[in-house]
């Protein structure tokens, strides 16, 4: 289920959802002085020292490197270890969702799941479903259960269209 | 799929709530990028989007040179330069995926007057050089495949743009699926929706209602509900990608 993307630039890497993922507001506390930031992506600030301000994640990772701020997380090892369990849990709530998936299933509704974890599931979920829709495809069953002996001339470019019958 | 199954209040973040709809040409332009990454086809150029986010990258990159020159305030600059190259990073990686999208299905692209509007003047122009190359090369590619593989072959099986000469179209010849399944949500309520015309099966529908996780069996019309996540087949939703009523994620 890897989220590697692949040649044809469809899919998205875990690098590049993170990079979506860092627009996300954080609070910092700043230990210097800064006029308002005007950028492309929003305003913030302005920042003063010791007083809590909102600006993006890259920003403040940023920052922080450079030593002009610091996050206000109490306790990093714990919110680490529960980050962990939480994720844990759903991957398996979301494995157990995925195993209830039928060969009728057309469509599906994933509710409250994350980006990161739609990206994961992404391949092997929208592959199944494809699956299940062309093996479900009338011009797959067999002249028996279909009603006239017309061969469906359904064109599946990039795919083998399925063999005809010596006739 | 429910994850908060056994809880009531179905709280907690997830790639849909609190979803901003897109306002800022920044926030438009990471829409943009993310349909075209998940879409299998071609989407509309977004001319005026990109115009003006050209034209705003532009100027923030004269003031960045310019003040790094007076060495004013390094970290400020270091910052909006990190800004600016966010930024950068969207539209080059937007106009990448379309052109390795044109060069994939540059024959369909071409025969379709619908997928050929899709494309901006500079795309356009890419394409008839690209195949003007790509058709140099082709003629080399055709008479190297038929020496070593297509002349062995059975006389029904020798061109190199058809499977058998009984295909009626060129059907060697790539094009997007559009039956792909894709991930995608919208921001308002848009009610019923008819997915698809098969026959629809009753046994399969009282089995799909049995389960907690929401599956749609065929033929049975689904309700769009904002800021859900759906995975539905490209072709079904297409016309609400076009219009702006779903995104794809």
């Amino acid at each position: 289920m890897a989220g590697q993307s692949d040649p044809g630039g469809s899919t998205f890497t875990a690098a590049e959802l993170e990079f979506l993922a860092e627009d996300e507001t954080v609070e910092i506390v700043p230990n210097m002085r800064m006029d308002t930031l005007d950028f492309i992506c929003g305003q913030y600030g302005p920042l003063r020292p010791q007083i809590t301000a909102q600006v993006p994640l890259w920003l403040a990772v940023a920052l922080k490197k450079r030593g002009n701020a610091r996050d206000d997380i109490p306790d990093v090892y714990l919110v680490r270890s529960l980050i962990e369990d939480i994720k844990d849990v759903r991957f398996h709530k979301i494995g157990t969702g995925m195993e209830k998936l039928t060969g009728r299933a057309s469509a599906i509704v994933l509710k409250h799941i994350s980006a990161m974890e739609v990206n994961i599931v992404r391949p092997f979920t929208a592959r199944a479903l494809e699956t299940f829709y062309k093996l479900d495809s009338p011009e797959m069953l067999p002249d028996s259960e279909r009603g006239a002996v017309k061969h469906s001339q359904v064109a599946d470019h990039g795919q083998r269209r399925p063999l005809r019958p010596n006739r | 799929m429910d994850m908060d199954s056994g809880r009531g209040d179905g709280s907690g973040p997830s790639a849909t709530d609190g979803h901003d709809w897109p306002t800022t040409d920044v926030e438009l332009l990471k829409r943009a990028w993310r349909n075209e990454k998940a879409a299998p086809e071609i989407l509309k150029y977004e001319v005026d989007l990109i115009r003006r986010v050209t034209e705003l990258t532009a100027y923030v990159q004269e003031t960045v040179d310019e003040l790094m020159e007076n060495g004013v305030d390094p970290l400020n600059v270091s910052l909006m330069e990190m800004d600016l190259e966010r930024t950068l990073f969207l539209v080059k990686s937007y106009l990448r995926i379309r052109l390795q999208k044109i060069e994939k299905y540059m024959f369909q692209i071409q025969r379709s007057a619908d997928l050929w509007n899709r494309l901006s003047r500079k795309e356009q122009n890419f394409a008839k050089r690209f195949k003007a190359v790509y058709v140099l090369c082709a003629e080399d590619m055709e008479k190297h495949l038929e020496q070593s593989v297509l002349s062995k072959l059975p006389d029904r099986y020798k061109s190199h743009l058809r499977q058998s000469i009984t295909s009626e179209e060129d059907d060697m010849v790539p094009e997007p699926q559009l039956d792909t399944y894709v991930f995608c949500r919208s921001k308002s309520f848009l009610g019923s929706f008819q997915l698809d015309e098969r026959q629809l099966d009753i046994l399969d529908l009282i089995l799909s209602r049995r389960l907690n996780f929401n599956i749609f069996g065929e033929g049975e019309p689904i309700d769009l509900e904002a800021n859900e996540l759906y995975g539905i087949r490209y072709r079904s939703i297409k016309p609400l990608i076009e219009s702006g009523q779903m995104d794809l994620v």
